[in-house]
C-alpha cells in the first residue's frame, strides 16, 4: 500500500502530463480558416482536396495549411475547378502533370515509391529473422552447457537444499 | 571478430544513406515536365499589354523562359549573368515576368538591365502553374518542337550556365 503523497507523484501528475501532451497534439491538428466566402460548402471541398496536397515553397505543409502565396493562388485554382465542375481527381491530375508525384501529400503506390512503402515492412522481416536466428543459437549454447560439480553444489546451495551426498 | 563487424557494416551503411540524403537538395523536386510540350500559353507583353504572344508563335526556334519578378531577391543575383548571356546572341530569352505589377517590373529592368527578347507579364500567376513553377526564379530550355528539355530552379549559376545550358543549346541547334 502507497501512501498518499506518493500516489499524488505516481499516479496523478504522469496522468496530468499525459492529458497536456494530448492536448498539445489536439492543438497541432487544428485548422488554418480559409477566408470566409458565401459558399461554406464549396470551401469545405476545396479544403478537403488542399489537405491532399503539399505545398512545395514550405513542404511539410499542406496546401488547406500553408500561407505561402502559390498555397493561396493553387487554393484558388481549386476552387475555380470545382466551380468549373471538375472532379476531385481531375484536380489532383492536373497537379501531378505540373508538379510531380511529390505534390500528393500521400505518395501513390508505384514502381518509384515501392521501397517507400514496403521498406519498413521488410526492415521488420529482416529483423525478425536476425532475432530469430540469434534466440535459437543462444539456446542451443544454454543447453550445451555442462555443469561442473563445483557449479552444481553453489546451485544447492542457493535454492537452500542440503548438499548432496554424491 | 564478427561481432565487432556487423555492426560496423550496419554503421557504414547508415553514413552512406546519409551522405546521399545530405547531398541532395531537397528543393530540387525533379519536374514532370521536362521532354514534355510546354505548356500553351498567350500572355501581354510588358512593355506592350495590348500585344500578345503565344507558345504557338515561339515554336520553331530554340528559346529560354526565364521567370523572374521584381519582388524576387534571388533573380538579382542571377541577373547580372543573364545580361551578359543575352549580350552572346546565342539564343533568344523570354522572361516571364511573374505576379508582379507591370510598373515595378519595368523599373527593375531599367535599372538592372534588360536581356530579354522580349517579357511577357503573368499577374496572376496562373501561366507559372502551367509551369510548375514554385521558387522564382525558374529558367527553362525549349526547343524547336516546343519541348521543355531543362529546367533549372532558383538563381542561374555561371556552372549550370556553361556545363548545361550552353550545350544543351548547342546541342538543339539554336
Amino acid at each position: 500500500m502507497l501512501e498518499p503523497g506518493r500516489i499524488f507523484w505516481r499516479r496523478w501528475v504522469p496522468a496530468a502530463l499525459a492529458l497536456l501532451l494530448l492536448a498539445l497534439t489536439l492543438a497541432a491538428y487544428g485548422k488554418e480558416a480559409l477566408p470566409a466566402s458565401d459558399n461554406p460548402e464549396l470551401d469545405a471541398r476545396v479544403l478537403v482536396i488542399a489537405e491532399e496536397l503539399r505545398c512545395l515553397v514550405c513542404q511539410n505543409e499542406t496546401i488547406a495549411a500553408s500561407h505561402a502565396d502559390l498555397a493561396v493562388d493553387l487554393r484558388k485554382q481549386i476552387r475555380i475547378k470545382l466551380q468549373q465542375g471538375q472532379s476531385q481527381q481531375q484536380i489532383l491530375d492536373f497537379m501531378v502533370e505540373r508538379y510531380g508525384d511529390f505534390v500528393l501529400y500521400r505518395p501513390p503506390f508505384n514502381a518509384r515509391t515501392l521501397l517507400l512503402w514496403l521498406g519498413p515492412f521488410l526492415l521488420l522481416v529482416i529483423a525478425a529473422g536476425v532475432m530469430a536466428v540469434n534466440v535459437r543459437s543462444r539456446r542451443r549454447a544454454a543447453m550445451a552447457q555442462e555443469w561442473s560439480e563445483a557449479q552444481a553444489r553453489r546451485a544447492r546451495e542457493l535454492l537452500g537444499e542440503a548438499p548432496s551426498q554424491s | 571478430m564478427k561481432k565487432f563487424l556487423i555492426p560496423l557494416a550496419i554503421f557504414l551503411v547508415l553514413v552512406g544513406f546519409l551522405a546521399v540524403g545530405l547531398g541532395l537538395n531537397p528543393r530540387e523536386v525533379p519536374s514532370p515536365l521536362i521532354n514534355k510540350p510546354a505548356p500553351a500559353f498567350s500572355l501581354p507583353l510588358l512593355d506592350a499589354p495590348e500585344q500578345k504572344l503565344s507558345a504557338q508563335d515561339l515554336r520553331g526556334q530554340v528559346w529560354i523562359l526565364n521567370v523572374w519578378a521584381s519582388w524576387c531577391v534571388a533573380c538579382r543575383i542571377e541577373h547580372p549573368l543573364l545580361v551578359e548571356f543575352s549580350k552572346m546572341g546565342m539564343v533568344p530569352m523570354y522572361g516571364l515576368n511573374y505576379k508582379d505589377k507591370p510598373e515595378d517590373a519595368t523599373q527593375w529592368l531599367k535599372k538592372f538591365g534588360d536581356p530579354y527578347t522580349r517579357s511577357l507579364s503573368d499577374r496572376e500567376g496562373l501561366v507559372g502553374i502551367d509551369f510548375g513553377v514554385y521558387g522564382v526564379p525558374e529558367t527553362f530550355v525549349i526547343d524547336k518542337q516546343g519541348v521543355i528539355r531543362f529546367k533549372q530552379i532558383g538563381p542561374v549559376t555561371p556552372e549550370v550556365l556553361r556545363d548545361e545550358i550552353i550545350p544543351l543549346v548547342r546541342k538543339l541547334g539554336a
